[in-house]
């Protein structure tokens, strides 16, 4: 259940020693707090089964750790398994290596070990950790990080977690070996031959016969839009499923703070609460210009604050629907105990169309990137794919559904309230953005969707060189996704600063969705030395290749100027 | 070529481990056809199988083909590849290796091929033999599948069978030497397991004879 409380009471020391060593140092830092997790295997019964999870302190999702800024925390992790783990703290700013990647920023915590994690907490806002070992983040080892702001802090009558996630019927490892075999095994909403025919009565014989020809010659499906999905998968909030009849409490006139984290591993949801309009306040745990909204997307690994002030007394769904229509989340948000609220009915799948697949013909083409289109002087960015691009293709209309009246809503939708990315406007300016940047690179997302190997710039992780950078430096990456596939781009302890066409006001972000077909840029400052991960944040993506180091060094130069 | 050598040494090996988080050896077997097919004058029982090992580049990939009549208790084709395979595209592998067929006859043949997947879908698997005995032999064969729902797949195919000369010993006729066009329509009760029925139109030309026929079949396709 979510509730303001510290699900378990992380054990938190302050010694008179790290007072003294406070003083000493002249450091502001009040607190000083240890928190200890740790990691077992646990047999849970979620979905009407028993199955192994892997979890921290006994609790699916992983406690909440509430952390305040300026706090020096010490976490101890201590690993009670037979297989190495780890603990990656996501979207913290922190040394690299306290950042918890095997290979690349520390050796894992072997089995019986315990490694402990010490930084300074610099930030606040809604952050989540989860596991960086094998497959054990989408078997539950996923918690949220609500970091209290020093001063500042906006009042609200509630404050809950919705953290959203995928749980699979199949053991990960097995779901990935079924991929390598088929890679479209868990697509059950593939068009048959009854689509054929019904699309042959709205568009036309020789049309849908060309829009079959154009899918065929490049080996596509439309859709294909996510690759594990609800086959297999059962969306949870708070690690409890639709039918668990889970709540969340108000008093009418109550100002509500919804902190919605995405701790899934394949999944992107589309978040609505019908019959309440949303303030999205927050991204990534930054604070930005309020923007209010119907429905926003969340991709695998962002956060989003949002405000409700519910006006009636009824109970409300907070409601996550897959990006694919496959499944989903679901939970009340309710003003009395005994008050629950169906799901609403999921809306049509989207599909997706011949104009986003214009870069990702056979996948392996050159890629002309001069041309490559900017997220603000493309046009079709809405934030939902519910708007068709306008390309000039004959079946931009292939969605085989458009002619369902939930599709209408959804366009409307798309035209008034759902969040783009472009509404996101820092509430901060970072006056360090103005100016050229100090280096340009051109990362191409990249995927053999049939054989399912993913990479960047055609190459598999264990086949690339790190990607180096000097430390202070200002790196402008352009990311062409060349796939039909959503990519949500993590750069490990460095920020990404959206060019979203707000010019200073580019909001931050530790995860940038990259859509099919879509060229992104964003700019990183390079100002923490060390080896970063970077990679796509769908699991299954970045365990098969779409990862690489990205090292920040210092160089002579810089050393120099530090002594100076 | 050092790391094709370092796979196929972790393939012969090596079973179940992984080199690297993203070059992880996996393996895969898959019986397309394990059927029954006949009509009043024959009754057959026939299987193609196939199995690889190996990570994203390379495999080792087994293949086994054949007919046995229980009638007359005799194989009347079987043979089993084994091919090193190499992933040249995004779509396709080339195949190389040896084949040993037992029936009609026993021989030592050179294998070369490409499989893959066409443009619209088709799968192809191609293959040259070049026989002990210097005769070359070809096999094409190509599938689609067509979804009347989800679970419910028709699936035409087509094998051809060639060869570069006459073969006088073994009645082998140059040019096609066997023809089949057929079609199933399987239930994939999982994806793993789809029984099916359907047909199978066969043309046979030797030196001896020409026969045409059709067929029942009745089986079940299985992979793991």
């Amino acid at each position: 259940m979510p509730s303001k409380k510290i699900m378990t009471t992380p054990t938190r020391i302050s010694t008179v020693m790290f007072a003294i060593f406070g003083l000493y140092v002249g450091v502001h830092s009040v607190y000083a707090d240890t928190y200890r997790l740790v990691i077992n295997e646990k047999s849970v019964n979620l979905i009407g089964e028993p199955q192994v999870a892997v979890v921290a302190n006994d609790s699916l999702p992983a406690p909440t750790l509430h952390w305040r800024e300026s706090e020096d925390v010490t976490l101890q992790v201590t690993n009670a398994m037979q297989q190495e783990t780890s603990i990656h703290w996501h979207g913290i700013v922190l040394p690299y290596k306290m950042d918890g990647v095997p290979g690349v920023s520390f050796d894992g915590i072997a089995p019986g070990q315990t490694f402990s994690y010490q930084f300074q907490v610099k930030q606040h806002g809604t952050y989540w950790y989860h596991g960086h070992s094998g497959m054990q983040e989408q078997q539950g080892l996923f918690g949220a990080i609500i970091i209290e702001p020093s001063h500042d802090q906006q009042l609200v009558d509630r404050d809950y977690v919705v953290m959203l996630s995928d749980w699979p019927e199949a053991d990960p490892h097995r779901t990935l070996a079924r991929l390598k075999k088929q890679s479209d095994y868990y697509n059950f909403q593939k068009r048959t031959l009854a689509d054929f025919f019904s699309d042959i009565e709205r568009l036309g014989f020789w049309e849908t016969v060309a829009d079959r020809m154009a899918w065929g010659q490049m080996r596509m499906e439309p859709t294909d839009i996510a690759d594990v999905n609800g086959a297999t998968y059962h969306f949870l909030i708070n690690g409890k499923t639709p039918e668990a009849g889970q709540k969340y409490m108000f008093k009418l006139g109550d100002k509500v703070r919804l902190r919605f984290i995405n701790a899934s591993a394949m999944t992107h949801f589309d978040v609505r609460i019908p019959g309440l309009k949303m303030q999205v306040v927050a991204a990534d745990g930054q604070s930005v210009a309020p923007v209010d909204v119907e429905e926003f997307r969340i991709a695998v690994a962002e956060t989003y604050d949002v405000l409700v002030k519910p006006q009636t007394e009824q109970a409300y769904s907070v409601f996550a629907e897959a990006m694919d229509r496959s499944g989903y989340a679901h939970a009340s948000l309710t003003p009395r105990e005994d008050l629950l609220v169906a799901a609403p009915a999921l809306r049509p799948m989207t599909l997706l169309t011949l104009a986003e697949m214009g870069g990702a013909h056979a996948g392996h083409g050159s890629h002309d990137t001069d041309k490559a289109l900017t997220l603000e002087a493309q046009d079709v960015t809405a934030a939902s794919d519910h708007a068709p691009l306008s390309a000039d293709n004959h079946s931009a209309h292939a969605s085989h559904q458009a002619n369902m009246p939930a599709h209408d809503t959804d366009t409307d939708l798309a035209a008034t309230s759902v969040l783009d990315y472009r509404d996101l406007k820092a509430a901060i300016p970072e006056h360090g953005l103005m100016g050229p940047p100090d280096r340009e690179i051109t990362l191409r997302l990249t995927g053999n969707m049939n054989r399912y190997i993913w990479s960047f710039d055609d190459v598999k992780y264990s086949d690339a060189e790190p990607i180096r950078v000097k430390l202070g430096e200002r790196i402008r990456f352009h990311y062409v996704n060349e796939t039909m596939m959503n990519h949500p781009i993590h750069l490990h302890g460095l920020w990404q600063y959206l060019d979203n066409g707000n010019g200073m006001y580019s909001p931050k972000k530790h995860v940038i969705n990259v859509k099919p077909g879509q060229t992104v840029s964003v700019d990183v400052p390079a100002d923490a030395e060390g080896d970063w991960a970077f990679h796509c944040h769908l699991l299954y993506h970045m365990d098969t290749g779409m990862f690489r180091k990205f090292i920040v060094e210092k160089t002579a130069d810089h050393a120099a100027h530090q002594h100076e | 070529m050092n790391r094709v050598a370092r796979t196929l040494l972790l393939v012969l090996f090596a079973g179940h481990t992984q080199a690297q988080d993203d070059d992880m050896i996996f393996s895969h077997f898959k019986a397309e056809r394990l059927e029954y097919e006949g009509n009043q004058d024959l009754h057959l029982f026939k299987w193609d199988v196939q199995q690889w090992i190996g990570n994203d580049e390379n495999k080792l990939w087994l293949k086994t083909e054949g007919d046995y009549s229980s009638d007359q208790d005799i194989f009347g084709r079987a043979d089993l590849q084994m091919l090193y395979s190499r992933n040249i595209d995004t779509f396709w592998d080339f195949q190389i290796g040896a084949r040993r067929a037992f029936e009609p006859e026993r021989t030592f043949d050179a294998v070369i091929g490409f499989q893959g997947l066409a443009p619209y879908f088709i799968e192809v698997d191609s293959a040259m033999f070049i026989t002990q005995n210097g005769n070359v032999l070809g096999r094409l064969s190509l599938g689609y599948e067509l979804l009347l729902t989800q679970r419910l797949i028709l699936a035409p195919r087509i094998e051809v069978n060639v060869a570069a000369q006459d073969l006088q010993y073994r009645g082998v006729k140059a040019g096609i030497t066997e023809f089949e066009a057929g079609m199933r329509l399987r239930y994939e009760i999982e994806r793993e397991f789809a029984p099916y029925v359907g047909f199978d139109y066969v043309e046979e030309e030797s030196l001896r004879e020409h026969h045409h026929s059709v067929r029942g079949v009745v089986g079940f396709r299985v992979w793991y």
